[in-house]
């Protein structure tokens, strides 16, 4: 507990059990009365823990804590750990384990964890002994934060839960194996630089590593001085304003078709903390092969990974772009950045209008997502499941303030969407917003169970089409409409709100939808939305998994 | 269709902490990569171990796997190299029966020949070991298997020092230490 109240801990995310008992026993004392320090949020499944932790992480910026017991409790974890891994979230699971001396017994809920995490973590570490909880832990909170954020495995054997021993503090700042603030090359500044300089038509993507490196005003800096355009990725969304000037979209396979375009024209393309993921580049042998490309990381094992560098800046960009502002040309790039105009006029007229402000049929997933959009309060958190629900709502939110978007970008995890925003809840007062389809709603429906006990003030809204929607999609483009079990029966969702005590509305008729919303809006406290969603809605643009990004097609 | 592959040899310095060699491994498994040999050690610097590991593979998917390994927190350094940029050894054991060794004097000829030593005889078997680089090992084992003699046969993972002048491990140690 001291050891956890040392690195800053507020909010602990957790599940109790035999092996976690002698912690959770300590715990009691330090979540209330005088010595309170902690909240501790009880979940209904340890996965949930960790997308709590990891929506904390994300809007808050600290590292998200999860507490779990051993066997069950720290495998249920593992979905949220490998999530976590491949979206840089810094998170410490911390859970129990059988006593040393029972390890390889086969004993009652034992189970190898730091065997099994250790290649879906950023680390993962065995406490055996009292002695060592103090440097264990203050050196897995260094190592999620630090460098490339990302999550840390505690395995915390129960005899050292309740040996006796002499408490001394220790604080982890420096492992002389790792590296985690690389030293900035000037060199390659400078090299950049130059290529920067000489651009007609650069293009800037930035990735979550501005909002990890919190450099969002760094970022605007640099983007304004040499008069470059901007792509985000969808975990990036919120790392320059949606509002901005310079920023032209989100990239990737259901981003804008302007910038994916012109990824295929720039003559410079600048990543910054991105890690040209599939999900951006489509075919790498075709992608941006006319351009000169510099990429700013962080992490030395991203460059050359996926598309080969002409110059590679290893640093944290919070230093990083200010060294390469620095050395930039004020520049102007009007007749570059008005070439994508066009092309976003074309997507405005084929996808944009007719999915968010459709006349006829039954209510489409685009235009939910605008309603509430318009409606929320500037600043509002928004947080996704996975499927289009998440690529509708990522397409269509606003993102005026800095870490605005929980997602699962990287796993596409379902089930993602209700604890991460339960997690969201407790980082800020922001309104936080959770799309979630029929398919991910029931995969972590447990957490209603959460929802109701903490009052989290989630705004869910169910966008409900009786479909494992982007499956279907696929099935439809792909595979020759097979429908292979994508087509769901659902509960009744409003007995379901109501057996948990949250208010709901539903939603079938497009007159009705703004007035839910703002109800939605209004009501202290959580809420489902349920919206009757056309069934067969697709997801568009697209370009289809391995096509070439210019391949982007606005109408199937 | 395959790139043309070659024989690599890592350098990994790391901690020494248990759980570290399966980090290492995870990294060639999930690219079902071969590691052909492993040697382990203590290194000269005090509690940094040292995995001398060959694998063959190409340059591109070489250079990913030993940044992913030198991403392992409690790695210190990783680096690969190719066989002329090291000072390359290995060891093989060679059983042999007695009985032949004795009927066939050309067996110990071989054995001379190769510049390989008698370590032990008795009336049953004969042991003969041999350092070197792997082709002049499995060529010895070749030559005295062709006389039927060979009872055993073992030969050890690689170890390599490296031809460069500077000691690069030392030296982003003592970086390390001065700016930590």
């Amino acid at each position: 507990m001291r050891a956890l109240q040392a690195e800053g801990v507020k909010t602990i995310f957790g599940y109790p059990g035999g092996s976690i008992m002698p912690v959770y026993d300590a715990l009691f004392d330090y979540t209330r009365g005088e010595k309170k320090c902690f909240d501790h949020i009880l979940v209904r499944h340890e996965q949930a823990a960790t997308h709590a932790a990891e929506g904390y992480a994300r809007v808050s910026g600290e590292v998200g804590v999860a507490l779990v017991t051993s066997g069950p409790g720290a495998t249920n974890t593992l979905t949220g750990v490998a999530d976590a891994m491949l979206d840089s979230t810094p998170i410490v699971v911390i859970a129990g384990q059988v006593a040393i001396s029972a390890l390889g017994t086969d004993a009652f809920q034992e189970v190898d964890l730091v065997g099994v995490a250790q290649p879906i973590s950023k680390w993962s570490y065995q406490i055996r002994r009292a002695e060592d909880v103090a440097w264990a832990v203050s050196r897995a909170f260094y190592i999620a934060r630090s460098g490339r954020p990302g999550p840390v495995v505690l395995d915390f054997a129960r005899n050292a839960q309740v040996e006796e021993f002499d408490w001394e503090p220790k604080k982890v700042d420096f492992i002389r194996s790792y590296v985690a603030y690389p030293k900035l090359n000037e060199q390659a500044v400078r090299e950049a630089a130059e290529l920067i300089n000489h651009a007609e038509r650069p293009l800037a993507l930035v990735g979550q590593g501005v909002e990890l490196g919190n450099a969002q005003e760094e970022l605007k800096a640099f983007l304004e001085k040499a008069d470059i355009p901007a792509g985000r990725t969808m975990l990036g969304l919120s790392a320059l304003p949606s509002d901005h000037p310079l920023n032209v979209g989100m990239l990737g396979m259901h981003g804008n078709y302007a910038v994916n375009l012109k990824e295929q024209e720039c003559d410079v393309l600048i990543a910054i903390g991105m890690r040209f993921s599939d999900r951006v580049t489509g075919n790498l042998k075709t992608y941006a092969k006319q351009a000169k490309i510099i990429h700013l990381d962080i992490d030395r094992s991203e460059i050359d990974k996926n598309v080969k560098t002409h110059v590679a800046v290893v640093a944290d960009c919070k230093e990083s772009l200010p060294a390469l502002t620095a050395l930039l040309n004020k520049n102007d790039h009007h007749e570059w950045r008005e070439s994508f105009k066009e092309l976003d006029q074309q997507e405005r007229t084929k996808v944009i209008e007719p999915a968010i402000h459709p006349t006829e049929g039954p209510l489409k997933m685009g235009e939910v997502v605008n309603a509430v959009a318009e409606r929320a309060p500037r600043g509002t958190v928004l947080v996704t499941d996975v499927g289009q629900n998440q690529l509708f709502a990522t397409r269509y939110f606003k993102y005026p303030v800095k870490r605005s978007i929980c997602t699962s970008g990287g796993l596409g995890t379902m089930g993602y969407g209700m604890p991460a925003a339960i997690g969201a809840t407790f980082a800020t007062d922001r309104t936080v917003c959770c799309f979630m389809g029929d398919g991910g709603f029931q995969m972590c429906i447990e957490e209603l169970g959460t929802i109701m006990e903490q009052q989290a003030p989630v705004k869910m809204i169910l966008l409900n089409n009786h479909y494992l929607g982007n499956v279907r999609q696929w099935q439809d483009m792909f595979w020759m409409r097979r429908k292979s079990f994508t087509k769901m029966m659902n509960p009744n969702y409003a007995f379901i709100a109501q057996g948990y005590g949250i208010p709901y509305q539903a939603v079938t008729d497009r007159k009705d939808l703004g007035a839910a919303v703002e109800k939605m809006l209004a009501t202290d406290g959580p809420f489902i939305l349920e919206c009757a969603i056309l069934e067969e809605d697709n997801v568009l643009p697209m370009t289809p998994p391995g096509m070439n990004v210019n391949d982007m097609m606005l109408e199937i | 269709m395959e790139e043309k592959k070659k024989l690599y040899t890592l350098l990994v310095y790391s901690e020494n902490i248990a759980g570290i060699l399966n980090q290492i491994t995870a990294v060639f498994t999930r690219r079902q990569v071969n590691i052909e040999s492993l040697n382990v050690s203590a290194s000269s610097i005090e509690g940094v171990h040292k995995y001398t590991i060959t694998a063959w593979s190409d340059p591109d998917q070489i250079e990913k796997i030993t940044h992913q390994i030198e991403k392992k927190i409690d790695v210190v350094k990783a680096n690969y190299f190719t066989d002329d940029q090291l000072f390359i050894r290995e060891s093989g054991l060679y059983k042999l029966s007695t009985e032949n060794v004795l009927q066939n004097p050309e067996i110990s000829r071989t054995v001379r020949r190769f510049d390989a030593h008698i370590i032990e005889v008795n009336p049953t078997y004969t042991i003969v070991m041999k350092h070197g680089i792997t082709e002049d090992i499995i060529a010895l084992y070749r030559a005295l298997d062709a006389f039927g003699c060979v009872l055993q046969y073992t030969r050890s993972g690689r170890i390599a020092v490296t031809r460069g002048m500077q000691e690069q491990v030392s030296a982003f140690l003592e970086e390390r230490q001065k700016n930590g």
